[in-house]
């Protein structure tokens, strides 16, 4: 297939189109770690940013951008792999927050990032359960089930569930 | 991973000597980061709970993500054509400058937790102050490591207030571990010549303006565990300078199986 050259905009739509593997709800603009698309004659360079530094999905999502263009026929493609500015969830988009929710992991509460504070034995962060949205809940582990979320339980309705954490 | 690197084109800017302490440092980050997490996920599926499991193997994914930024860097600082995967998988255990503390065996909970608290406050508070290095590459990767790195200091703090001030056989526990462990948490802070040369540049942190940070979050953290700080413990250094205890040709052996076997193995 011959396709014309592409233009910036074709791209972000077609990046809108790749999700996220782990939560696949979530198209990669809507976790805000794509962070420049640039187009030059047939070269396309795209900035992707980890959310930590461990995610074992960045590779398949890189794999994945790489295929979803290379489908329109756009064959030169850098992927580059930026790392400052860090990563946020302040970058992720209202539209995912709800994804997330509607999913059933709860989405960040902002401005609650462990920070550089070290509130050692502090109140946990009140999160609204996804499902009966009490708020009634209690964290059970800052390590969840990927790097990202923290373990949550629900008072009211009981259900365990993951929360993505505040990372900013 | 065929993700391409950041812009290297700072790199050329280093006089070649500079460029090669960089390397040895950063590699010794890189070591050091990879045998934690290495260690750590050793307990995967045999954490005393649920929880504790996945925070440890979460913890050393952490690590790990953070050993391959640094040894892309490291590689690239090289310049000689070896990958992160070289660096990682074909040196041999003198070639490792993981200071000693990160090698020692999980042993139960107690020892793991005071590995990893004595760690983490070094970690933690070193990458703060990295974050404002000349070297942007190192800034970018403590910028991001820092964010993880106050997560495994929380964690690890509360276990020792937990353990210390716990039941009699976690406390039991706690000071064995301590008195086993102590005397590997100098080395932390203990400049070898390839450190001296760079702090004397601005290039990473001068540890004597760390330890102060250092020792009050310890002091808080024992206050509230109810423990005394161990004092005038001989301190033993050496693994910064491939000087290792014997636990790490172990470490190397089943971590390095694979490449070893099957030179060039991929899948």
């Amino acid at each position: 297939m011959v396709a014309a050259a592409p233009t910036e905009e074709r791209v972000w739509q077609l990046l809108e189109e790749v999700l996220d593997p782990e939560v696949p709800v979530l198209s990669i603009l809507d976790l805000g770690i794509v962070r420049s698309v640039r187009v030059e004659g047939e070269q396309v360079t795209v900035s992707i940013t980890p959310t930590y530094s461990g995610c074992p999905a960045m590779n398949t999502i890189a794999t994945d951008i790489r295929l979803r263009l290379l489908a329109e026929g756009i064959t030169r493609l850098t992927i580059h792999n930026q790392l400052s500015p860090a990563w946020t969830t302040d970058w992720m988009s209202q539209a995912g927050r709800d994804k997330l929710e509607a999913y059933g992991i709860a989405p960040p509460v902002d401005g609650t990032a462990t920070g550089h504070m070290l509130n050692l034995f502090g109140k946990d962060t009140a999160v609204r359960c996804p499902l009966c949205k009490s708020a009634h809940t209690h964290l059970v582990s800052q390590f969840g089930s990927t790097a990202c979320k923290a373990h949550y339980q629900c008072d009211d309705c009981q259900e365990p569930f993951d929360y993505f954490k505040c990372h900013a | 991973m065929q993700v391409a690197p950041s812009d290297t084109s700072a790199l050329n800017a280093y006089p070649p000597e500079l460029r090669q302490l960089l390397f040895q440092y950063v590699l010794q980050l890189a070591d050091t980061s990879l045998i934690l997490g290495h260690r750590l996920s050793e307990w995967c599926g045999h954490g005393p709970v649920l929880e504790q499991d996945l925070a440890m193997a979460n913890i050393g994914l952490d690590l790990l993500g953070e050993t391959r930024s640094l040894y892309q860097y490291a590689a690239e600082l090289e310049g000689q054509g070896r990958t992160e995967d070289d660096l990682a998988f074909l040196r041999i255990a003198t070639q490792y400058r993981n200071p000693l503390l990160v090698e020692q065996p999980n042993g139960d909970f107690a020892d793991t937790i005071t590995r990893q608290f004595l760690f983490d406050n070094f970690h933690y508070h070193c990458l703060v102050q990295l974050r404002a290095s000349a070297d942007e590459r190192l800034a970018a990767i403590a910028e991001k490591a820092v964010k993880e790195a106050a997560y495994h200091l929380k964690w690890s703090s509360e276990w020792i207030i937990r353990l210390g001030d716990g039941t009699e056989e976690s406390r039991q526990r706690l000071d064995k571990a301590l008195a086993s462990l102590w005397r590997y948490s100098g080395e932390l802070t203990t400049p070898t010549a390839t450190e001296k040369a760079l702090q004397a540049t601005g290039l990473i942190p001068d540890y004597a303006a760390l330890l102060p940070k250092m020792e009050a979050h310890l002091a808080h953290v024992f206050e509230e565990a109810t423990l005394p700080v161990p004092q005038g413990v001989f301190m033993m250094t050496g693994g910064k300078e491939g000087r290792h205890t014997e636990h790490l040709g172990y470490i190397l052996a089943e971590l390095q199986y694979m490449q070893r076997t099957y030179p060039g193995l991929t899948w």
